[in-house]
């Protein structure tokens, strides 16, 4: 997993390095690709000092620690063990029978893409003009006004990735969001979080090109769609070549392409791939495409079958997001099992739980917790600290971003949550979420529970008024 | 065998002599939830004989001398779940059309389509829900050619060739978005097409006599729509705005003979004082909490437990994917506990409810005379990291294997040093 870090902190000082930058020469002869042409313009809120007290603390990492202490400050965690004071200005919070964890980092939603309502109007998640679409972003699809990212905070949400469908071999990038409500896109985007690309295999851009009611022509078959990432690569490597040809002796510079300048993204390390794939043996073809290709696929997503290939997927270092339990709507869901997620865990690969679902998404630690108990249901035991880490930080390496968030070390962001008992019970709920330290949602306190503009005046006005 | 495929509501209340233990079984030491007037026995001890519930007592009591003991110490002890509303062994694959029987759009009937007709006892969610828990699933059909879905029906979870099927429990119409964009394109055209649906059944078999035209509905459908229209049958309408439910409402109080209950009902909590008064029980999902569509705009994890403060009848069902995720009925009514519904009022949300619903005499509670569908849990059954150790259904202890345990027993032993996994049974 460090190669993914690695990879996500060389993307960092790419992004920053290319601030600010245009399309325009940053000198007479030297036009370049920006990296990041909406930068992200999100800044924690005001986050007074914060000390909980006498909690449970899951620290994300695999630590369990009883009456513990964590200190926030400036946004930071700043301190966490078991023989803490609270500074003088710190707010304290005694969490005496409560549990704290690092916030939840959902890496599959498509929240905002396809939000509530479901009305046709709001359906931006797939463009579904052609297979290979590594063009379009996700974030151009989002609504931040969708209630359904007020709904995943109340879980303990603190990050997610917002991904386009999977109607497509290539369905454009993906963007990691801080969830703290915003005017705009912009103001959400996880500041430095490298770029993502949604790839698919299997059933769907099948069904939804083979059926023909779509432009395209292809693919008809599994052998359709080998062809067709094989084909976009060739062009990827050779849209590289002619960069780097004129990186290194100038002439005319190519002209850019928007497809080709994500697929360059990831031949460069820039872009993370995240894969929907169900199958294990779709899985194993796909691990070799990148290799021939030199890229890496950071995590395969669904991943039902994973547990037919851990050993695999361990070996080749890409992470499983995945359901506890979700099975048989299609064929290549249909040997799901409830033990996939402690399967994977036990083989040594990198197991995500995750939801592609509004309603999932707020109830993660629930998803991950049926898990738990089904592995050790049978002989797989693994603490519940350990397993913490399907919900935090193995998402946030997936999305490059665990160096800032993921798990409660100092230095890192303050996303944490302060959970009303033991987050593996169905009964427990979040009771106050911070995002940068910043108290983002209150269980107890109607002011410090956000409501989207589209709610206001209606019946529900938030769900729980 | 075949008087257990006959339609009538009838045989779920008749004792069928399935497969039972010779001996009597005692279930021993577990904190016994009833859904009686004997609430919860702490180290009870629930005697089953013949397929039924003999006696339940607390600890100390004797226990049968030829009984067979399961021994239920640390464990729950709860009546098996029913599934209040699925679509479990009618859909073995939901992409797949060759597979799935939940619905017709280019049938030419609605009303007369009985889900039971497609009812797959073998189907892998049948035996996958039931070692959830659930004994009883109550499956529907979809409305897909206009806004009667058709016939459902109750089945047992067994999976055997022997299920017992309970036909014709009910009719669903679908009078929400979903009812109105079938029925036309409007919510007037759905109760137009429901108003000239009853007065063709209540015209049947007169005005067909010389033909087979109806207002509303040709003449297998109005002779279907018969039970329903007279009373005699419940009829199951899925909505959920407030308005909508008002609607029903209205309808319920001008038409007092028949019998009426809701599902969906995600606005439910705005009406749940009239719904009360006015005895509509309510089958309800209590993860439905967004305003998913312009008729859930009132939709909060709250709902379940404010109609069930209210007074409303109350059953809890997963109503997002009631196919294959059917089972986790019981998750969502842990998480109605989280949201403020009581324990117990949960439990009965799985039992007592459903079968007072839909009328499953002997089914939702462990009592003396009770059918002894019987789960032993290994924890709270309500807890999301519970799971049953036992599960019997009519006294007969079931199978806890599914083909997911099979594959996932094969893949316990993944070494291929020396064969194929495809070698490797469990």
């Amino acid at each position: 997993m460090n190669r993914i870090s690695l990879a996500g902190l060389s993307c960092l000082a790419l992004i920053l390095a290319a601030c600010g930058g245009s399309d325009k020469a940053d000198s007479k002869d030297n036009i370049t690709v920006p990296k990041d042409p909406f930068p992200s313009t999100y800044a924690p809120y005001p986050n007074p000092s914060v000390f909980i007290a006498n909690a449970t603390i899951i620290d994300g990492t695999g630590a369990l620690i009883e009456k513990g202490g964590l200190l926030i400050e400036d946004g930071k965690v700043s301190a966490i063990g078991k023989d803490l004071t609270a500074p003088g200005d710190a707010k304290v919070i005694d969490a005496a029978g409560r549990w704290v964890t690092p916030g939840i980092v959902d890496n599959h939603s498509h929240l905002g893409v396809y939000p509530s309502p479901g009305v046709s109007a709001h359906g931006d998640g797939n463009e579904i003009s052609g297979p290979v679409t590594a063009e379009v972003w996700s974030e151009h699809g989002i609504w931040p006004q969708d209630p359904g990212f007020t709904r995943a905070l109340a879980g303990g949400i603190t990050s997610l990735q917002v991904l386009p469908g999977s109607a497509n071999l290539f369905g454009g990038r993906g963007v990691t969001l801080k969830n703290v409500p915003s005017r705009t896109v912009q103001g959400m985007k996880f500041p430095g979080a490298p770029y993502t690309l949604k790839m698919a295999c299997g059933e769907n851009p099948k069904r939804v090109y083979g059926s023909g009611n779509y432009p395209g022509g292809s693919p008809y078959s599994r052998m359709g769609k080998v062809a067709g990432y094989r084909e976009s690569w060739i062009r990827a490597a050779d849209y590289k070549r002619k960069w780097e040809k004129y990186e290194n002796e100038g002439g005319d510079a190519p002209m850019r392409d928007l497809e080709l300048d994500t697929l360059k993204g990831v031949l460069d390390g820039d872009i993370l791939v995240h894969m929907h794939c169900y199958r294990a043996d779709e899985m194993a073809q796909v691990m070799d495409i990148s290799k021939e290709f030199g890229y890496k696929v950071t995590a395969f997503h669904h991943a039902v079958e994973s547990y037919k290939i851990a050993d695999k997927l361990a070996e080749y270092g890409a992470c499983s997001s995945m359901w506890a339990d979700w099975w048989g709507f299609k064929m290549e869901a249909y040997d799901g099992i409830k033990e996939n997620i402690p399967m994977v865990h036990k083989a040594g690969a990198c197991a995500i739980v995750h939801s592609d679902s509004d309603i999932g998404i707020q109830r993660l630690n629930q998803e991950a917790a049926k898990a738990w108990a089904d592995g050790k249901k049978i002989g797989i035991n693994i603490p519940e600290e350990e397993a913490w880490q399907w919900l935090s930080l193995n998402p946030a390496k997936s999305l490059g971003i665990d160096g800032k968030t993921g798990s409660l070390v100092p230095g890192k962001m303050a996303d944490v949550v302060v959970w009303s008992g033991n987050p593996f019970s169905v009964y427990t709920k979040a009771d106050q979420v911070f995002v940068d330290g910043a108290l983002m949602y209150d269980r107890s306190d109607a002011a410090n529970r956000p409501v989207m503009d589209f709610e206001l005046g209606q019946p529900g006005e938030g769900d729980l008024k | 065998m075949s008087v257990r495929h006959i339609a009538s509501l009838i045989a779920v209340a008749a004792c069928l002599a399935l497969p039972v233990l010779a001996a009597p079984v005692a279930i021993v030491g577990g904190n016994v939830w009833t859904g009686t007037s004997q609430g919860t026995i702490p180290s009870g001890i629930v005697v089953i004989d013949k397929g039924r519930v003999v006696s339940v007592s607390k600890a100390g009591s004797p226990v049968p001398l030829e009984a067979t003991v399961i021994d239920a110490t640390g464990k729950w002890v709860s009546p098996g779940f029913i599934s209040a509303f699925s679509r479990t062994g009618i859909v073995e694959v939901d992409a797949e059309d060759a597979t799935d029987d939940t619905s017709a759009g280019s049938s030419d009937y609605s009303v007369a389509l009985d889900a039971a007709d497609g009812f797959n006892p073998d189907s892998t969610a049948v035996a996958v829900t039931r070692v959830e828990g659930v004994t009883r699933i109550v499956v529907a059909p979809e409305a897909s050619s206009n806004l009667f879905a058709g016939q459902g029906f109750v089945a047992d979870t067994s999976g055997g060739v022997d299920t017992e099927i309970s036909r014709k429990a009910f009719l669903l119409i679908s009078l929400g978005d979903h009812g109105a964009a079938l029925a036309g394109g409007s919510r007037p055209a759905a109760w137009a097409q429901f108003r000239a649906a009853l007065d063709d059944a209540g015209a049947y078999p007169a005005r067909y006599f010389t033909g087979n035209d109806g207002t509303a509905l040709g003449r297998a459908d109005a002779e279907a729509l018969g039970p329903a229209a007279r009373g005699e049958q419940l009829i199951l309408i899925e909505a959920h705005k407030a308005s909508d439910l008002n609607a029903i409402m209205d309808f319920a109080a001008a038409n007092p003979g028949l019998k009426i209950a809701i599902v969906g009902a995600d606005e439910g909590w705005r009406v749940a004082p009239r719904l009360a008064r006015s005895g509509i029980p309510v089958i309800v999902d209590a993860f439905s909490n967004l305003p998913a569509s312009f008729e859930q705009l009132g939709a909060t994890a709250e709902n379940a437990s404010r109609m069930m403060d209210a007074g409303v009848t109350i059953a809890i069902s997963h109503l997002g994917d009631s196919s294959h995720q059917a089972r986790l009925a019981v998750q969502v009514a842990g998480n109605a506990v989280a949201n403020g519904m009581s324990h117990d009022d949960a439990m009965k949300a799985l039992t007592t409810a459903p079968a007072e619903i839909f009328g499953l005499q002997g089914l939702g509670v462990i009592g003396p005379g009770a059918r002894a569908d019987i789960v032993v849990w290994d924890g709270d059954p309500l807890e999301i990291t519970s799971n049953p150790d036992v599960v019997m259904i009519d006294g007969d202890v079931q199978s806890l294997t599914t083909r997911q345990t099979e594959l996932r027993d094969r893949y316990l032993k993944l070494d291929e040093r020396t064969r194929p996994l495809a070698y490797v049974k469990p």
